[in-house]
C-alpha cells in the first residue's frame, strides 16, 4: 500500500501544480496588481507612487511568468508566479495582502465550519441510511410512491429556501432558537441547532433517494434470498444484511467527503453568523487577495486528493476483495 | 416505564424548559449579560484596518474612533457642523508667516504665505488604555520590548500578555503619528495627499529611507521632521507649506491620532507578524473605549477604558432643548459595545425586531411594513412599529451620488454650445425625483448642485434651485418638462435624436458595474429616460477594475459615480470638478475631467478662504459655472434612516462624528423586559408537528408489524 501511497503523492504534485496554474492564470485575467492595490489602498487620494509602493512591498512588480530582464533560472523564479507558488507546496500559505498569516485564520476559522459540517453530515448519514431502509422496506408499496415523491419536492426546493423558512419559522415565529450567531465552548450549542436542523433537512431528499437506490440493488441480491430462506427476520435481513453491503458505496463516498468538511459552507455560514472558512474564499475574491485565492484553492485541491486517496484506502477495509498495490 | 409516567416525564421537561423563560430561547446573547450597560449592533464588512495610519472606511471608523482621540472632534449637536477640542487644550489657530518668518494676518493672500503654523496644546493628564506595550517591570524597564521568537512561543492573543501598562498622552504621541503617515509600509492613504500640504513630508520619507531606517520605531522618533515638531512635553507644532483652512478637519481624522512610539516597538518585533499581533488588529488609544475582543470573522467588543478621564455631555442649548438628561454629565454610559458581524439583512433585521439590537438600518425587504409615507411626502413609521416603542431618526448624508459625463468626450464633453446644450438637456429628463422613489424607497434628495444640505454655500428654497433643469412653482422646484429638454436638443442640432451633421441617430454609452438581475431594472429605467429625448443608451456593463480604468483613462462616456464628504467644507465637493484634479492628466478626483478656468481661478480663492459672506457668493457663483455647463447629472443626496429603539438614548444622527459611542445610553432593564415580552418562545406547534410526525409514521408501523407477522402461503 505505501507503494500506492507514493504513487498518488507524485500523481497530486501536478494536479496541484496545474491547478495553480489556472487559478493564477483566471485571477490575473480579471485582476491586474494595479487593480489589486487600488481595492486595498481605498478608492480616495490614491497616487501613482502609492500604488508602486504596496506592489513592490508584495511582490507584484514583478512579471507574471517570464522575467526576461534576469537571467539564467532568474527568468522562470524571479516572477510571481514561482514566488507566490513555490511555498504552498509545504503548506506554508504565508501572508495574506492585507498582512495576516493565512495559516493562522485557516486554523481559527475551520473550527466553527467543522461544527457545523461534521453534526450535518452524522446526523444526516444516520437519518437518510434509516428513512431510505425503510423506504426500501416498503418497495413498491404507496408508502414508497409517497416517499419518492416526498424525496423529489425536496431535492427540487433550493438550499436558501430551507435556510430563510427554517430562520422564520424557528426563530422569528416560533423564537426558540437564536436566528444566527456562535460562541465558544458549549455556549455554541443553541447557536448550531438550527443550521443543523436545516442542513441534515435540506439534505434529506437527496440522501434517502439515492441510498434508496443503494439499498433496493442489494435487497435483491443472491444474499439477501439465502438470508430469507434461513428464516431470518426481514428486520435482520435489513438492518444486518443489505445495511453492510449497502455501506460499502456511501462510506467510500462519505469518506471522499471528510477532508473538505473543513472548508464549510459559504451560505449557510453567512445566514447563521458561522465564523468559519466558508466565506473566507470569496471574501478575499471580493477583496483581491490574491494570497489568500491561491492558498484556499491550493488548500480545497489538496483537500480533494486526500479525500480520493483515503476513498481508496476505504475501500480495502470494507471490501477485502481490493488491495492497493 | 408506563406510559403514565412518561407522560408525567415530558410534562416535567416541558416545564423545566418553560422555566428558561428569565432568558429567551433565541437570545444570541449569555444571559448574564441581560441587564448589562450593552450596546448591542452589527457590522457587515469586516474591518481591514484598525491602525489609525491607514484606517479610512466608515465600517473601521465605527472602531477607531472610538480609541483614538485626535486633537479635535464635531460637535455632538451643532449643525452646521463645527469641530470642538478633544485633547487640545483649545482649538489650533492658524498662524501664517512670509518668507522671512513673520508673521502675517489671516487676510494675507496666498502669494504672501509661505508657511502655516499650527500649534497644538495637549491637555495634561490622559492617559493611554492599559497595554502590554507600555507594560514596565521591577526596574522601571519596558516588560516586553526585548522579547524573542521564543518568549512568543505561547502567545496567539494579546491577552496573553500577563502584564499592562499605561502611560500619559504628551505630544510626541502625535508627532510620532504624524511620522508615520510617511512609512511605506502602513500604505497611509491620504500620505500622497499630505505631502502637497506638510512641511518636508516626503523629502523625510527620503532622508529615512536613504538610511535605511524605514519601519524603525525608534530612529523615527529621533530623526528630525520639520512638518512636526515637538516644543514641549504637551506642545507640538505642524508646519504646512501653504494655507490650507481645512487642514483643521483632517485633524479631526484618526490619521492625526496619537500612537505611543512604545506600540510600534512592541509589534515590530520579530514573531509578533506571524501571530497578527499588530496595531492593525489591536489599537492602543486614549479614548473611552478599548478594543477587547477582535475577531471580525464573528464579534469585535469594545469595553470602557479604565484609564478614560472623563467627558462632559454638552450642556449647550440644543442638549437644554431636548432636556436632555445627560447634559454636563460625565461620559461616556455605555460600559460596553458588542458589534456582530451580520452579512445578510434578514438576520439582522429579525434580531432587531426581536430587541437583541438597539438600532438598525431599514431593509428594502421590510420597508413596507415599517416606513410609510404621509400626503405630504414625510416619512413616518407603520402603525406596528410605533406600538414597538420604535423610532424613526433621518438625516440628509453629506455625499453626493451622480451621473458624470466625461468632458473629454467628443460627443458630450468640452465647453461647446452644441455639447452644453446636449447635457443640459439630457439631465432635464433623467428624473431623479422619480429613481429616488422607485430604486431608493424615497430615501434621498434630488441635488441642485454638488454641495449637500448642511455644507458651507448650500442655499436652500427658491434661490438654491439649479434654474437650468427646475423651475420654481408652489413654493417646490419642479422639473422642467421634457419638451423644454427637447427644444434644447434641437438646439444642439440633435432633433428627435438625430445627429443634424450626419444624419445618425444618437447613441450614448453608459459604463457601470452593475450587471446582475437586481440592476436590470434601473438600467432599463436609465435607456428610458434618454428614450424620452430619443436618444438611444447603450448599457456598457464591466466589471470593476475595468470600470475604474476607463474613468482613469477617460474612455468612458457617461457613468455613475459618488463621493462622501471627508469633511463638511464646500473645497472638498467643488474639488471634485477642479481642473487640475482631473483623472486623466493628475489620477485626482475630477473623475469627469471638467475644465473651466473661471471655476478653477474662483476654486483657488475659496480653497483657502474663512467661511464669510465673501467666500459664499463665490462658492454661488461657483455652483452656478457648474449649472450652467452640467459637467454633472447632479443625482441625490441619499438620507438615512435609522430605527431605534425606546430604550437606547442620544442616538442623534451626527453624519461627520464617528466617535459617538460615548454620547449614547441604553436602559438595559427595559430592553430586557421588552426582549421577554417580544421573544415567548411557542412550543405548540413543535408538538403538534411532532404528533403528526407519528401520525404519519403508523401506517408504516402497523404495515412492518403485519409483514413480519405475516404466514408464508
Amino acid at each position: 500500500m505505501s507503494d500506492y501511497l507514493l504513487r498518488r503523492l507524485l500523481y497530486a504534485f501536478p494536479i496541484l501544480l496545474g491547478v495553480n496554474i489556472i487559478t493564477f492564470f483566471l485571477f490575473f485575467v480579471v485582476n491586474s496588481p494595479d487593480d489589486m492595490a487600488r481595492i486595498h489602498l481605498g478608492n480616495k487620494y490614491v497616487t501613482t507612487d502609492a500604488i508602486e509602493k504596496w506592489k513592490g512591498e508584495r511582490g507584484y512588480d514583478r512579471p507574471l511568468f517570464y522575467n526576461s530582464e534576469k537571467q539564467g533560472r532568474g527568468k522562470l523564479l524571479d516572477t510571481i508566479f514561482y514566488t507566490k507558488t513555490v511555498k504552498l507546496f509545504v503548506f506554508d500559505f504565508g501572508q495574506s495582502d492585507s498582512g495576516r498569516d493565512i495559516g493562522y485564520d485557516i486554523s481559527q476559522r475551520m473550527w466553527p465550519s467543522l461544527m457545523i459540517t461534521l453534526p450535518i453530515l452524522i446526523l444526516g448519514l444516520f437519518l437518510t441510511i434509516s428513512l431510505a431502509l425503510a423506504v426500501a422496506f416498503f418497495r413498491a408499496t404507496y408508502l414508497d410512491t409517497f416517499a419518492v415523491i416526498m424525496c423529489v419536492c425536496m431535492m427540487s426546493v433550493s438550499g436558501l429556501f430551507y435556510i430563510i423558512g427554517g430562520q422564520y419559522l424557528f426563530s422569528k415565529l416560533l423564537k426558540i432558537v437564536p436566528i444566527s450567531g456562535f460562541d465558544d465552548g458549549f455556549l455554541a450549542i443553541k447557536f448550531l441547532i438550527l443550521p443543523v436542523v436545516v442542513g441534515v433537512v435540506g439534505g434529506l431528499g437527496s440522501g434517502t433517494r439515492w441510498y434508496r437506490t443503494i439499498f433496493l440493488e442489494e435487497v435483491n441480491q443472491d444474499y439477501v434470498r439465502t438470508a430469507r430462506s434461513k428464516g431470518l427476520s426481514e428486520k435482520v435481513v435489513f438492518y444486518v444484511h443489505v445495511l453492510r453491503n449497502g455501506m460499502i458505496p456511501i462510506l467510500t463516498g462519505v469518506v471522499a467527503l471528510l477532508p473538505s468538511l473543513f472548508l464549510g459552507s459559504l451560505i449557510t455560514e453567512a445566514f447563521f453568523g458561522i465564523p468559519g472558512l466558508g466565506s473566507y474564499t470569496i471574501e478575499a475574491i471580493q477583496s483581491q487577495d490574491f494570497s489568500i485565492v491561491r492558498a484556499m484553492v491550493f488548500l480545497g485541491s489538496a483537500l480533494y486528493i486526500l479525500g480520493l486517496v483515503l476513498t481508496d484506502i476505504s475501500y480495502t477495509f470494507v471490501d477485502p476483495r481490493i488491495s492497493l498495490r | 416505564m408506563t406510559l403514565n409516567f412518561r407522560w408525567r416525564y415530558l410534562g416535567c421537561l416541558l416545564m423545566i424548559l418553560s422555566a428558561c423563560g428569565e432568558n429567551p430561547w433565541n437570545n444570541p446573547y449569555p444571559s448574564k449579560d441581560s441587564t448589562s450597560n450593552t450596546y448591542y449592533s452589527s457590522f457587515s464588512e469586516r474591518p481591514k484596518h484598525l491602525d489609525p495610519v491607514s484606517s479610512y472606511s466608515e465600517g473601521e471608523a465605527i472602531f477607531t474612533a472610538q480609541i483614538y482621540e485626535p486633537v479635535v472632534q464635531y460637535h455632538f449637536f451643532d449643525r452646521p457642523y463645527s469641530l470642538v477640542p478633544l485633547t487640545a487644550e483649545r482649538m489650533p489657530e492658524p498662524l501664517y508667516l512670509n518668507a522671512n518668518g513673520e508673521v502675517v494676518g489671516t487676510d494675507a493672500t496666498d502669494s504672501e504665505i509661505a508657511e502655516v503654523v499650527y500649534r497644538i496644546n495637549v491637555k495634561k493628564g490622559i492617559q493611554f488604555q492599559p497595554h502590554p506595550s507600555l507594560a514596565k517591570d521591577k526596574d522601571g524597564q519596558y516588560a516586553y520590548h526585548g522579547l524573542s521568537r521564543l518568549d512568543l512561543d505561547r502567545v496567539s492573543v494579546l491577552s496573553d500578555f500577563e502584564l499592562s501598562g499605561s502611560r500619559e498622552l504628551i505630544a510626541e504621541d502625535y508627532v510620532y503619528q504624524i511620522k508615520r503617515l510617511m512609512l511605506p509600509s502602513k500604505h497611509s492613504p491620504i500620505a500622497g495627499f499630505m505631502a502637497r500640504y506638510i512641511k518636508d513630508f516626503a523629502p523625510f520619507g527620503e532622508r529615512l529611507e536613504a538610511q535605511n531606517l524605514l519601519d524603525q520605531p525608534l530612529a523615527l522618533r529621533q530623526t528630525s521632521f520639520e512638518g512636526a515638531k515637538v516644543i514641549d512635553r504637551y506642545t507640538y507644532e505642524i508646519r504646512l507649506t501653504r494655507k490650507y483652512p481645512q487642514f483643521v478637519y483632517w485633524l479631526a481624522m484618526s490619521f492625526f491620532a496619537p500612537v505611543p512610539w512604545e506600540a510600534d516597538a512592541f509589534y515590530n518585533q520579530p514573531g509578533m507578524q506571524e501571530r497578527n499581533l499588530s496595531l492593525d488588529w489591536y489599537p492602543v488609544g486614549t479614548g473611552p473605549y478599548m478594543l477587547t475582543e477582535n475577531n471580525p470573522n464573528r464579534r469585535m467588543v469594545l469595553e470602557r477604558n479604565p484609564n478614560f478621564r472623563g467627558e462632559v455631555f454638552p450642556e449647550d442649548s440644543r442638549a437644554k432643548e431636548n432636556k436632555n438628561a445627560q447634559a454636563g454629565s460625565i461620559m461616556p454610559f455605555i460600559d460596553k459595545a458588542y458589534f456582530s458581524l451580520e452579512k445578510e439583512s434578514i438576520p439582522a433585521w429579525t434580531k432587531f425586531i426581536q430587541g437583541y439590537y438597539d438600532s438598525s438600518g431599514v431593509v428594502a425587504e421590510s420597508f413596507d411594513q415599517t416606513i410609510s409615507f404621509s400626503s405630504a411626502g414625510e416619512p413616518h413609521l407603520t402603525d406596528d412599529m410605533s406600538k414597538k416603542g420604535v423610532e424613526l431618526l433621518t438625516s440628509t448624508k453629506s455625499s453626493i451620488s451622480y451621473l458624470g459625463f466625461n468632458m473629454v468626450d467628443p460627443i458630450l464633453g468640452g465647453d461647446s454650445k452644441r455639447s452644453r446644450l446636449l447635457r443640459r438637456a439630457i439631465s432635464i429628463v433623467v428624473d431623479y425625483e422619480e429613481l429616488i422613489s422607485i430604486f431608493a424607497n424615497g430615501r434621498g434628495q434630488a441635488a441642485q448642485g454638488p454641495l449637500p444640505p448642511g455644507i458651507f454655500g448650500y442655499l436652500g428654497g427658491k434661490e438654491g434651485i439649479n434654474n437650468y433643469v427646475y423651475d420654481w412653482i408652489e413654493g417646490k422646484p419642479s422639473r422642467k418638462s421634457v419638451a423644454e429638454a427637447q427644444e434644447l436638443l434641437v438646439q444642439a442640432g440633435y432633433q428627435d435624436g438625430i445627429d443634424s451633421s450626419t444624419g445618425e441617430p444618437l447613441t450614448l454609452f453608459f459604463d457601470t458595474v452593475s450587471s446582475g438581475p437586481g440592476s436590470k431594472a434601473m438600467l432599463n429605467w436609465y435607456r428610458k429616460q434618454f428614450e424620452k429625448l430619443g436618444i438611444e443608451l447603450v448599457v456598457r456593463a464591466t466589471d470593476y477594475n475595468r470600470f475604474q480604468e476607463k474613468v482613469r483613462t477617460g474612455s468612458a462616456q457617461i457613468f455613475s459615480w459618488g463621493w462622501n464628504a471627508d469633511y463638511p467644507d464646500p473645497e472638498n465637493f467643488l474639488f471634485l470638478l477642479y481642473g487640475a484634479n482631473a483623472k486623466i492628466t493628475s489620477q485626482g478626483e475630477n473623475a469627469v475631467n471638467y475644465q473651466n478656468s473661471d471655476f478653477d481661478s474662483l476654486f483657488l480663492q475659496i480653497r483657502s478662504m474663512p467661511d464669510s459672506l465673501a467666500r459664499e457668493k463665490l462658492i454661488n457663483e461657483m455652483v452656478e459655472i457648474l449649472r450652467r455647463d452640467a459637467p454633472w447629472i447632479w443625482g441625490f443626496h441619499p438620507t438615512s434612516y435609522v430605527l431605534k429603539h425606546g430604550w437606547y438614548g442620544n442616538a442623534d444622527p451626527n453624519l461627520m462624528a464617528r466617535n459617538t459611542l460615548k454620547y449614547k445610553t441604553i436602559d438595559p432593564y427595559q430592553r430586557m423586559e421588552k426582549r421577554r415580552e417580544w421573544n415567548d418562545p411557542i412550543i405548540w406547534p413543535g408538538l403538534v408537528g411532532l404528533f403528526f410526525l407519528i401520525l404519519m409514521a403508523l401506517p408504516a408501523w402497523f404495515v412492518y408489524h403485519a409483514r413480519e407477522k405475516a404466514r408464508v402461503r
